[in-house]
């Protein structure tokens, strides 16, 4: 029988099937933070219940932390609050814990992979949407509510009903500064933020195959933000030698064995997907948002759409337009950026300040902006000062920040002020998500980027 | 947790028929930061609903006097973004009890469920019919009922099946949560994870 990717790693995770209701789903890996995790441990306290494979789930903090400073008590009373509890309950449960000022410590979807943690055919959950992230190596990973992780702290188990399957191709040569976020952004862009939703997405085609797992990770990454649940991409040499020798990865004999039994996790020949989608790469350009949702999205050369050639509500619409000061027909080239976010779950790997160094190299920060550089893990951080990175955008004008989600979802003190507007390489531009009031524009390295050095939204095709 | 078991609900309803309400509106991130499921409703729609002086806005539906009820009618995907079960406390937490919109984010209808709010998903045509009731009458009241699966204007008799898995309305119908069934299992799970190659 051909199966896909996708039914082969589920099926294989289901302890029970309930007639008319979900499957009892195994979780192999499990990631808690410190903003999902304090109720579930609550929760668990107050049924009188253990963790029953501790060993199994890894905690760090990142959500809620500081990004300067990181060495001094962290001053807002709450944050410290939490993270305390994430500390607390991972000792008294016996659970991994890296937190603020661990070595390791770091966004949790940067850490996972980077310590072998993740890995292909694994179920991994967290409190967190963007967990579809670990997706790049061939894992069903999803984000889950609190009270499921509860469940699987207690139990390793969830209560799941088994999503339908997408399978999206984009096969092709991608032109100049055309990165895996614009690829993204770019079928965001054509599915709308819903488009996706009640599937679980395998990307397939040259382009993928193609991509590093940097790259892969943040077009996973981005899989909730057309509704999926998750999306996943199968195996191979790229995977496994991104793998190997990672701290937590198998070794030896039992390495051997775990990469005959991954090469067999891929789609067959023959096998059928609900929902079956072909982007050509030559299609895609270096993208931006315009809107207040993933899927407003563009060429950066095009200009914004009018309501009617949009599909769904025209007053949704221009309330959206309204909230970011922007016209229908109006050009994104030339608007006028006072904030540059690079990092996230997204676009916080080495990669990415590459990308981003690549344009800034012998360049000037624009004196209107205001850049926030925030690298995905202290690993990233090592790798930034190691390439000589950290030199090339000190001399441009820019410092670096200390790990975490930062400006992403703004819980800590990184937030866009109110009316400001922000080129970010983070995954949600929704009103007031970096700030209350903030304006944000998501787009790739490259093109923040180009933002930070000239001051207004720039194709980046013109400074490569 | 385990919540109170619904059956029958007969509410008035607020009306939001906006799109693609996302979780950060629901309730926005820097009201993430409590270690306990408390005092979630306060913050529900926060920076629609208040001012940054923390004044009400007038404007927005939660305001308006006219319009209350444990029954909050949404637009077309209701509930994207974010992974925050926050969301769903805040919508519990102030009093809602069911959410009603012609489509759902996966997660948050799964948040819901799991914390007992029922999300009645409807057809696009029964969703604009709930809005006209209401809006020609705040006082309108909906019926929803989960043995029948029927959600039912009552001053019309308009009504609409929603969809629901037989699993989670037996839950919901008891007040049982997934934690229960999953402690019911514990050996059968032990053995299957005593399988696993890793």
């Amino acid at each position: 029988m051909s199966n896909t990717l996708f039914d082969k790693v589920w099926d294989s995770h289901v302890v029970r099937k309930i007639e008319g209701g979900p499957d009892v789903f195994f979780i192999d890996r499990h990631f808690i933070h410190e903003v999902t995790s304090p109720v579930a441990f609550l929760g668990l306290k107050s049924r009188g219940l253990k963790v029953l494979y501790p060993e199994r789930t890894f905690a760090t903090a990142d959500h809620n932390t500081p990004t300067l400073n990181q060495h001094l008590p962290v001053e807002d009373p709450l944050s410290a609050n939490q993270l305390k509890a994430l500390e607390d309950n991972s000792n008294e449960y016996g659970i991994s814990h890296w937190g603020l000022g661990h070595q390791k410590n770091g966004i949790v979807h940067v850490v996972g992979p980077e310590n072998g943690i993740t890995f292909p055919g694994a179920t991994i959950v967290c409190g967190d949407s963007h967990t579809s992230t670990h997706g790049a190596f061939g894992a069903i990973a999803f984000g889950i509510g609190t009270s499921e992780v509860e469940m699987v702290l207690s139990t390793q188990c969830i209560m799941q009903p088994k999503p339908k399957k997408m399978r999206i191709n984009v096969n092709g040569q991608l032109g100049k500064g055309v990165t895996p976020k614009d690829v993204a952004l770019y079928i965001i862009s054509k599915l709308s933020t819903s488009g996706a939703t009640g599937y679980f997405v395998e990307y397939a085609g040259d382009v993928f195959e193609n991509m590093t797992m940097e790259g892969r990770m943040t077009v996973c990454n981005l899989s909730i933000e057309m509704g999926a649940r998750g999306g996943m991409i199968a195996p191979d040499e790229t995977t496994f030698t991104y793998l190997k020798d990672k701290p937590l990865s198998l070794k030896g004999a039992e390495w051997d064995k775990a990469v005959a039994h991954w090469k067999t996790l891929k789609t067959d020949a023959g096998a059928t997907f609900d929902k079956e989608l072909n982007f050509s790469a030559s299609d895609i350009e270096p993208m931006i948002t315009y809107g207040t949702n993933p899927g407003m999205g563009m060429g950066i050369s095009n200009n914004i759409p009018n309501a009617e050639a949009v599909e769904g509500g025209v007053a949704t619409y221009k309330k959206s337009l309204e909230y970011m000061g922007y016209s229908e027909n109006d050009s994104m080239i030339g608007k006028k950026i006072d904030y540059v976010f690079l990092g996230s779950c997204t676009n916080g790997r080495i990669e990415d300040f590459r990308a981003f160094a690549s344009i800034v190299k012998g360049k000037k920060k624009a004196d209107n902006v205001t850049a926030w550089l925030v690298p995905g893990s202290h690993e990233v951080e090592a790798l930034i000062k190691e390439e000589g990175i950290l030199d090339i955008i000190h001399e441009a004008g820019f410092t670096l920040r200390q790990p975490g989600c930062s400006a992403c979802l703004a819980m800590n003190d990184d937030k866009i002020p109110a009316g400001k507007y922000a080129v970010s390489t983070s995954n949600r531009n929704f009103e007031g998500r970096q700030g209350p009031g903030s304006r944000t524009l998501l787009a790739s390295p490259l093109v923040a980027a180009a933002a930070a050095v000239t001051g207004v939204v720039t194709d980046p095709r013109e400074l490569l | 947790m385990a919540y109170d078991k619904f059956n029958i609900l007969k509410s008035t309803a607020v009306p939001l028929p906006l799109e693609n309400v996302d979780t950060d509106q629901i309730i926005p991130a820097r009201f993430l930061k409590a270690t306990e499921r408390k005092g979630f409703g306060d913050n529900l729609f926060r920076d629609w609903r208040y001012n940054v002086d923390n004044t009400p806005k007038e404007s927005f539906v939660l305001n308006n006097p006219i319009y209350s009820g444990k029954i909050l009618v949404g637009g077309k995907n209701f509930g994207s973004g974010s992974s925050r079960e926050h969301a769903a406390w805040a919508v519990y937490d102030y009093g809602f009890r069911c959410v009603v919109s012609s489509f759902f984010a996966d997660i948050f209808r799964n948040n819901c469920l799991n914390v007992g709010v029922l999300p009645v998903q409807v057809s696009a045509e029964f969703s604009e019919k709930i809005f006209s009731a209401i809006y020609d009458n705040s006082n309108t009241e909906i019926e929803v009922n989960l043995e029948k699966q029927t959600i039912t204007i009552l001053s019309t008799g308009e009504q609409d099946t929603f969809d629901i898995n037989s699993y989670k309305k037996d839950n919901m119908l008891n007040g049982f949560d997934d934690i229960d069934y999953l402690q019911s299992m514990k050996g059968e799970i032990e053995t299957f994870a005593n399988d696993l190659m890793l």
